[in-house]
Parts: structure tokens; C-alpha cells; sequence
């Protein structure tokens, strides 16, 4: 095969890598028009929860995502009680204040606790070094990553397209005050999402630092990236995140390859041209 | 605001346009450093500029609804631009600032044409990303700009010729604050002529604005354009003082900061990044000193108090106060 | 409004109003230091480093006092770095500012060192101009041509021919890609292909597999510390490259701890260039990294090293003034010193006031089950390529 799957293929795990981190925000900003900027301390507690488990209590690697996942969920649904709730209706300026003080709590508190070092990361060996096929390696790590992503977006799609609670999730996104008319329970559909919006940048996040590392500046400097996903792929909608992320890590990727000199500028490039096209997002629909 | 009965238009930007006691004692107060706190005069210099850079956030942010998370790339031009021509050899300050004000306008005027196209997050993720490629643009080009080392051999001369630029900072606190007066006093006429009152009808109702005949763009593009010129000016002024300039002056984080500065203090008040600049900066610089690994704790804990309690910023939070004190609804 | 407009008066002057007191028999160093943000670790590194050496020697030197006043830059800031520069001298007093993780801020803050004329220590700010800002300016740590030259002439003479070269596209990555590429043509070698990419680049295996197609005996990779060795080390896995056989080399950042740790073995074989590592074999090291561990829990690193001598310079240099911390009187003691660090044999370059020292070349290999840079090869008395004194 010709090396340009090789670099779609890169671009697709890195890409995948994208999604996970902001498809929860996706969500929760589409449905609520709550702007989280703390949706990547929440990708970098999960990292922490991963790393505080394989290196210190010597728990597998694949053992640790689920409690990733339900520690940034607990996490989310917490600071969604105390604090957020009471911003909904606020101004987006008030909850970026709030939001971006958390952020700064939360550096401060990862660095108080674990220090300013690189956390290391060990994976298993099943998940280390490539398989070569048709003459182009691919790194496993990578194929699990996608898969791992592909997996997340089914089950993520058919539960919000096919059951009672994806119903009313779709119903509050469209129409909150229509849908709290119609008797559906808002607030707690709103808790629901947001532990699950935080739990999947947990997982995100848990997936994450094994190819992009871990240290306490991860909350602010993912946070460019999975707003711009976000702001690509459309307000709300899961297909749409899915397709800016793949679009954006394979454009990504592909520059840095044929045009490194491109390379750090190509993805904002991309998103401008993207915004500049469609300033609703892919599959946007305000 | 106040908000007593008014007959016409003109006659409501009549009431608001008299100077308050409370504004006067603002501008006796930012003096007191002088005598107050000589040793403090160089943190106070880059306050006013800090300052300065938020004001121009908020006639865009808070008097025509544009929200911006790359306004540093005003400001960075601003800087880079009064920074070069002190390199090349001509270190005059006012020259620069002349020079600054230029730049960054035409950059302003320039990119105002795409940001009066878009609204929402579309708009921020778009001035983001201007700010982005300017500063990877920057980078690349490090024969002008320096890179990452910044960009060196910037002399600034003294102020005609008499005021040199000293450790205490006695210039560059007097310098930074005339210039802060002298834009907020235009701005200020700005935001109470029928142009500002156009800017306002924007912020709260872009759509219907051109049912009534205004040519809402046409603002937009103008207000966009004297915003960038003030943060230009505001980076030469940084530039200057300092007789540095880095990539840092274009960067996201000076965006960010401005914007958490402006909002601290509320917006569409005119005081507000004044005000926000202040309270952040010094905050910032106490915090920083007590605690200078984990300061930001402190910082992120007195945003989320201040917008628990405040959620107007401290000037909305104020005035509410003072409204209670004095018994109006 | 009026109301508030006076409380916030009343609170600056509150705020404002703090002042301090001086003391005779103090001597305050001034420490400039990025504390906060994406460079947070190397300012820990290099606080614990200056610290224990104040542990281990007292806090007294010439019967002074020697108080320490920290401020945080918060990363890449010239602006702040100036003007905590100004305020320490000004308001505080200092007699002496050191630090400076980050070059625009050592740059900035040496304009000040000049016009103050108070003595400065670059612990740590490695490009090559930063001495010549200040002529009361020393550095303790390293330069990025005394390394990178050093360390491409060693490579060329010593069996790889043909290397390509692949930077961070920065200052200091363009600074090391120029002097390393010099030092490989210099002894024969051929740079078939170099590459720069973005700062904080997250996945390096595009690049790694354009190097790859190019077959070189050598790939050269100068990153910064922090996450990206662990991103290349995952790219250099995935692309199948061997480092056993197509030799991977870098400087310090590239065999950090941390680094080996997060790649793993995929690392064995690496050979990196560094002024010190915390494996190094001297009986004095070997205590140095006892009581560091003792105190801090972890390894020292360059940047703890950079910390540790400067303190030293600065306390030699107090010892030799008897006292007297006027910038010419240190920056005169200090020109020309040399002494044993836990690095090996250092001086102070009398003309150009910057580090003289043994450069190491280093080899990852596995003792004792851990992944460690041994050292394979030195060369003693290295002096900064660039800035030659006139």
C-alpha cells in the first residue's frame, strides 16, 4: 500500500484521540448552552485516576479506564450540583469565569498533589509496537484506540437514538422549555449528561496520556483542541464531533507529513476554513 | 447606569455623558501609586497597559457583543510594530505609538471584514484562530520578529527627549497612565454618542438593528477597527516600557487573561477591565509572592467566588451595592 | 459606584502600603523562576537544587545572611521577568537576582542586571547571546552550541555518516539543528535530510516515518522535556525503527528520567548529550543525589545541577568579596572560578563569563533492571562555540 494510508490512518487514531476528549462537551454545550471549560480537567483527572492505579496499586492498564470513567462522571456530577446549576441560566461569560476558575483550581491542585513532573506511563505489552500488513506498519496502540472510539460512538448513538433517554435527551437539546412541558424531568436528564459527558472526557483522558502524556498543564493545553472539535463538528451533535475529529487529526497529520512547515498552523487553518464554510459546525444546527 | 426618565435620545446621552463624582475620584485615586507606593510604580505601569488592553476588549465584548478569544493578536502587532522601529533606530516612543496605532488598525480593519460575518462560538473559535496563525506566522518569520528568543535591540528613547525610562518606573507608570487617560477619555465620548448607542442596539438585537436602517456591519467593522487600535496601542506601550516584546504578546493566554480580567470586572461598564485589571494584577502579584508555586488555586478561587456572588463582575456587584445603600429599587 | 471607588482605594493603599524592612547583615538573592504553568517542573528542579545546596552550606557565607525571595514568572513572560527584575533590586532590595529557566526571560531581566549593575546567575537558559546582555551576568548550567557542536562532531567521527536531523521549531530546537548540523559537516559527516516541527507537537509518527524513508544512519531529535519524549519514544516504537541498529541521538531532554521511563525499553540504545545526569560516577555526585533524594524524594536533573552550582557561585563569590555585593565585586570573584560539582570539573570562563565544563556522551542501557544513560565517552573543557571572547 502506498504510505498515504499509513498517514490517514495516524491522522484517524489521533483523531479518535479528539473525539473522545470533546464529545462530551459536545453534548452538554449543545444541550444546556453551558460552556464547560473545565471539560479537560475532567480528561485529566481520568488520566490521573489511570496513572494513580497502574503505578501505585499496580491495577492493568485496561482495568483502570472504567474507574476513569466513573471517577470524572462522580467528578462532573458533583461540580454540576454545587456549581453549574446554578449558571444555566446565567450569562456565557459568568459560566466561562467560573468554568476557567475551576480549570485554575484544578492545575493547581493536580501539581499541589502529584507534582509538576511527566507522569509515566507503562502500557501492557498486547498494546505496545505494530503489526505490519501490506507493507505499512500500524501501531496497535493506535488500532485499539480507534476501536476503542468506534465502540464508544455505537453504543453513544444508538443510546441516544434508540432509547427513552436519548429521546429526551434529543427532546431537551431541541427545545428545553417544550420538553420540560412535555414532563420530562430536565434537570436530572441534565445531571445524567453531564456525568456522562464528564465521564467520557475521562475516558479520553485515560486513553490519552499514553500518547500524549500527563502533567498538571494537560487541563489548558487540550483545551484548544476539543473546543475546536466542538466548534467544527457542531453544537450537540455526536456525528458531527465524530467527523470534525476525524477530519481535523487526518488533516493534522497528513501536513505534518507532506508540509511540516505547515504543520503546527494547518489544523487552525482547517478550522477556519471549516467555520468560514459552515459557521453553525458540520452538523450544526443553530 | 442610571436610568431616569429621558425625553429624546439626545437628551439620554446628555445624562450620561456628566462625569460622576465617582469617576473623578477614580482617576485622583490611580495618582495615589505616586505617593502611596513608589516601589510599586512598575507593577502599576503594566496595570494601566493591562488595563488599557481590556478597555479595548470591552467596547467590543461589552458594548457590541463581539466575543473574542484572540484579541492578543492586536495587541502583539501593537507591540512588534513599536518594538521593530525602536530596533531599527528609532526609538521614539510617540513615533511608535503613532506607528503601533497604525498597524494594528490596518490589521484591525483588515480582519474586521471576516469577523463581522459570524457570531457565537463560530466567532470566537475564528479569532482564536487569527491570533494562532499570527503567532505561528511570527515564529516562522524570526529573521523580523526575533522567535521565540524575542526580539532584541529595542532602545527606547526618552520621552521628549527629557523623560528617561527608569528602574523605579516613574516614567513608564506616568507615561502608561496618560495614555490609558487620554483613550479612555475618547472612548468614553464614543460609547455615549448615537454610535455607541447603534453599538448597543447590535449587542442586544444584532437582527433587527438593519430593520431600522443600521448599517449593523458597517459598525461592527468600525467599533472592530478602534478596538484594535487601542489594544496596538496598548501592546507599544508594553513594548516600550519594558523594551521587550515575545511571541507571549500574540499569545492565547493573554487573550484568555484579558478576558477573565474584563469579565471579573463586568462588562459593557467602561470601568469594568479597568477595574478587573486591577483587582486580577494585584491579586495576581500577591498571591504570586506568597505562594509562588500554586498561586493559581488562590486566583481560580476568587473567579469562582466573585462570579458565585457577583455575577455581573464586581462593578455590576458594586453598583447594586450602592443602589441598596442609597434605598432605589 | 462613589462608595466602592473609595473602598477600593482604601484596599490599594492596604495592599500597597506593605512594605519592608532592610536589614545590614541580610544578602537577598532574588529568584526569578517560571514556579507556575507548562515549565512549573523545571522551576521545582531548580528550587530544590539551590535549596539543598543552602541546606548542606547554611544559609550564612562571610557572616551574611543569605535570605532567598522567590517570584514566579508563570512561563514564557519578558515582560514580568523585567519587571520582577526592577522590583526586586528596587523594592526589595535584592543584591543579587538568579534563576531564569527560560531564555526571553533571562534576556530580559539581564537589561536590568546592566543598568543596576547587580550580579545575575543564569542557571539554566541555555542560548549562547544571553552573557553578552549583562557584564555582571554569569551561567551555571549550559549553552545549546557547547552541547549540540560538541556532540555532532562526535557523532560524525565515531561511525555515522549520513543523519538527519528533526527539531523543535523554535529558538533553541533551530539554535541546536545549526550547531549540531556544523559539528557533523565539520568532521565529515552528510545531513541527508533535517525537518523542523511545531512546538508541542503531540504526535511525532509523520515525521518519524519521513526520516525512516530516508534510510540515514542517524536520526538526530532535539526536543524540549515534558510530554514529547514520550510521544517520540511511542512514534519510534510504531514506526519499527531499532535503535540498536538506526542510532536515535538527542540532547539531555531526550534521556531524561522521566523520559526513559515513559518509553521504556524502546529506548535501549539511545545516545544523548548532557552537562549531567544523576547516574554519574564520582563519589561527590553520589552524596549529591543521596541528600537530594533524602529531601525531595527524586532524582536530580540539569536543572537541579544548574541550581546547585549557582548557588555555589554565588556563595564562592560572597566568600571572596568578604561580603561586598556591589555587581562588579562578584562578577569579578566570580570570573575565573572553578571548583568540583557533582557534574565533574567546572570554571567560570574569565572573558566570557559563561560555563566551562565536560561534556558527556551518553548511552541508554539497562543496569540493574533500570533504564540508565552511561556514560560512553566525554570531552573535558568544553567552552561555548558561539561567543568567543574578541
Amino acid at each position: 500500500m502506498p504510505p498515504v494510508f499509513g498517514v490517514l490512518f495516524d491522522g484517524l487514531a489521533y483523531g479518535m484521540l479528539l473525539f473522545l476528549m470533546s464529545v462530551g462537551l459536545s453534548v452538554t454545550l449543545g444541550m444546556m448552552n453551558f460552556v464547560n471549560l473545565a471539560h479537560c480537567s475532567f480528561a485529566m483527572l481520568g488520566g490521573y485516576v489511570t496513572v494513580t492505579l497502574m503505578n501505585a496499586f499496580g491495577w492493568p492498564f485496561l482495568a483502570t479506564l472504567p474507574v476513569a470513567f466513573i471517577a470524572a462522571a462522580a467528578a462532573s456530577v458533583l461540580l454540576e450540583r454545587l456549581f453549574f446549576r446554578r449558571f444555566y441560566n446565567a450569562t456565557e461569560l459568568s459560566q466561562c469565569l467560573l468554568t476557567i476558575g475551576i480549570v485554575f483550581v484544578s492545575v493547581a491542585a493536580a501539581a499541589y498533589i502529584y507534582g509538576t513532573d511527566e507522569q509515566p506511563v507503562h502500557l501492557p505489552a498486547y498494546l505496545l509496537g505494530s503489526i505490519t500488513f501490506m507493507g505499512l506498519d500500524f501501531a496497535i496502540y493506535r488500532i485499539f484506540l480507534i476501536a476503542a472510539a468506534m465502540l464508544i460512538t455505537i453504543v453513544l448513538v444508538v443510546a441516544v437514538e434508540a432509547t427513552r433517554f436519548g429521546a429526551q435527551v434529543r427532546a431537551a437539546v431541541n427545545n428545553q422549555r417544550m420538553a420540560r412541558g412535555l414532563g420530562i424531568d430536565v434537570d436530572s436528564l441534565f445531571a445524567i449528561t453531564f456525568a456522562l459527558g464528564g465521564g467520557l472526557a475521562g475516558l479520553g483522558g485515560a486513553l490519552a496520556i499514553a500518547m500524549v502524556g500527563l502533567d498538571p498543564s494537560f487541563a489548558l493545553t487540550y483545551l484548544i483542541y476539543v473546543l475546536i472539535v466542538v466548534s467544527v463538528g457542531g453544537l450537540g451533535s455526536i456525528a458531527g464531533s465524530f467527523a470534525a475529529a476525524i477530519v481535523l487529526g487526518v488533516s493534522d497529520m497528513a501536513g505534518k507529513y507532506y508540509v511540516p512547515a505547515l504543520g503546527s498552523i494547518l489544523i487552525y487553518l482547517v478550522m477556519m476554513v471549516l467555520l468560514m464554510w459552515r459557521p453553525t459546525g458540520l452538523f450544526g444546527r443553530r | 447606569m442610571s436610568s431616569q426618565a429621558v425625553a429624546g435620545p439626545h437628551d439620554f446621552l446628555r445624562a450620561q455623558i456628566r462625569w460622576r463624582w465617582s469617576e473623578i475620584a477614580f482617576w485622583l485615586a490611580t495618582l495615589l501609586p505616586f505617593v502611596l507606593a513608589p516601589d510599586y510604580l512598575v507593577l502599576a505601569s503594566q496595570i494601566a497597559i493591562t488595563a488599557l488592553f481590556a478597555l479595548s476588549l470591552d467596547l467590543i465584548l461589552g458594548f457590541s457583543g463581539i466575543v473574542s478569544l484572540g484579541h492578543a493578536a492586536y495587541f502583539g502587532v501593537g507591540a512588534y510594530t513599536a518594538g521593530l522601529i525602536s530596533a531599527w533606530g528609532f526609538g521614539d516612543p510617540l513615533l511608535g505609538l503613532v506607528a503601533a496605532a497604525f498597524a494594528a488598525g490596518i490589521f484591525g480593519y483588515l480582519t474586521s471584514f471576516i469577523i463581522a460575518r459570524f457570531r457565537h462560538l463560530a466567532l470566537i473559535m475564528i479569532t482564536l484562530g487569527i491570533a494562532l496563525l499570527l503567532q505561528e506566522a511570527a515564529n516562522s518569520a524570526s529573521w523580523l520578529t526575533g522567535g521565540f528568543d524575542g526580539l532584541q535591540g529595542i532602545h527606547t528613547w526618552p520621552i521628549f527627549g527629557r523623560f528617561d525610562f527608569d528602574l523605579y518606573g516613574y516614567t513608564a507608570y506616568s507615561y502608561s497612565l496618560v495614555a490609558l487617560f487620554i483613550v479612555f477619555l475618547v472612548a468614553r465620548r464614543l460609547i455615549y454618542s448615537p454610535f455607541g448607542l447603534a453599538l448597543r442596539g447590535i449587542r442586544e438585537n444584532g437582527q433587527r438593528m438593519p430593520t431600522i436602517g443600521a448599517p449593523t456591519h458597517v459598525h461592527i467593522r468600525t467599533i472592530y477597527t478602534i478596538a484594535a487600535v487601542i489594544a496596538g496601542i496598548a501592546g507599544a506601550l508594553l513594548a516600550q516600557t519594558t523594551e521587550t516584546v515575545s511571541l507571549e504578546a500574540l499569545g492565547f493566554q493573554r487573550s484568555a487573561d484579558v478576558l477573565v480580567m474584563l469579565i471579573l470586572g463586568g462588562t459593557g461598564r467602561l470601568y469594568g477591565g479597568l477595574i478587573g485589571a486591577i483587582v486580577y494584577m494585584v491579586a495576581r502579584d500577591q498571591f504570586s509572592g506568597l505562594n509562588p508555586q500554586y498561586w493559581y488555586f488562590w486566583i481560580g478561587l476568587l473567579l469562582i467566588a466573585v462570579v458565585m456572588l457577583l455575577p455581573n463582575g464586581l462593578l455590576g456587584g458594586l453598583e447594586l451595592l450602592a443602589r441598596r445603600t442609597q434605598g432605589k429599587p | 459606584m462613589q462608595k466602592f471607588l473609595c473602598c477600593l482605594a482604601g484596599v490599594t493603599l492596604a495592599m500597597l502600603g506593605i512594605g519592608s524592612a532592610d536589614a545590614q547583615n541580610t544578602v537577598k538573592v532574588g529568584l526569578i523562576i517560571s514556579y507556575s504553568g507548562q515549565f512549573a517542573d523545571t522551576g521545582e528542579q531548580m528550587d530544590h537544587g539551590l535549596e539543598l545546596y543552602m541546606k548542606q552550606h547554611g544559609d550564612t557565607v562571610a557572616g551574611k545572611k543569605i535570605e532567598l525571595i522567590r517570584k514566579d514568572t508563570g512561563g514564557i513572560a519578558p515582560d514580568i521577568a523585567k519587571r520582577l527584575a526592577q522590583e526586586l533590586i528596587v523594592r526589595d532590595h535584592a543584591d543579587i537576582i538568579a534563576g531564569f529557566t527560560l531564555t526571553p526571560n533571562a534576556m530580559a531581566a539581564a537589561d536590568v542586571s546592566a543598568e543596576a549593575k547587580t550580579f545575575m546567575v543564569d542557571m539554566n537558559a541555555a542560548t549562547s547571546v544571553i552573557t553578552t546582555k549583562s557584564p555582571y551576568l554569569a551561567r551555571t548550567s549550559s549553552t545549546t552550541p557547547q552541547l549540540n557542536y560538541t556532540f555532532g562532531k562526535w557523532v560524525a567521527s565515531h561511525g555515522s555518516k549520513t543523519i538527519y536531523t528533526m527539531v523543535s521549531d523554535y529558538g533553541p530546537g533551530i539554535d541546536a539543528e545549526k550547531w549540531f548540523q556544523a559539528g557533523v559537516k565539520e568532521s565529515g559527516g552528510e545531513i541527508v535530510g533535517s525537518v523542523r516541527f511545531p512546538v508541542g507537537n503531540p504526535d511525532f509518527s509523520a515525521f518519524i516515518q519521513a526520516a525512516k524513508d530516508k534510510h540515514p544512519d542517524a536520526i538526530y531529535i532535539w526536543i524540549p522535556g515534558g510530554a514529547q519524549p514520550i510521544a517520540v519514544g511511542k512514534a519510534l516504537a510504531e514506526r519499527g525503527i531499532d535503535p540498536s541498529k538506526t542510532k536515535i541521538l538527542g540532547q539531555d531532554a531526550l534521556g531524561f528520567e522521566s523520559a526513559l521511563k515513559g518509553m521504556g525499553d524502546i529506548s535501549l540504545g539511545i545516545i544523548t548529550v548532557s552537562n549531567y545526569d544523576y547516574n554519574h560516577n564520582s563519589a561527590m555526585n553520589h552524596e549529591f543525589v543521596h541528600a537530594y533524594n533524602d529531601a525531595y524524594h527524586r532524582n536530580p536533573d540539569i536543572f537541579s545541577v544548574g541550581g546547585y552550582d549557582g548557588m555555589h557561585l554565588i556563595y564562592a563569590a560572597l566568600q571572596k568579596t568578604g561580603g561586598k555585593t556591589d555587581g562588579s565585586s562578584l562578577i569579578d570573584a566570580a570570573k575565573g572560578m572553578s571548583w568540583e560539582s557533582p557534574r565533574g570539573p567546572i570554571m567560570i570562563d574569565p572573558q566570557t563569563r559563561d560555563i566551562v565544563q565536560t561534556v558527556y556522551i551518553r548511552r541508554v542501557e539497562k543496569v540493574g533492571g533500570e533504564l540508565r544513560n552511561v556514560e560512553i565517552d566525554k570531552v573535558p573543557n568544553v567552552k561555548d562555540p558561539e561567543h568567543k571572547p574578541q
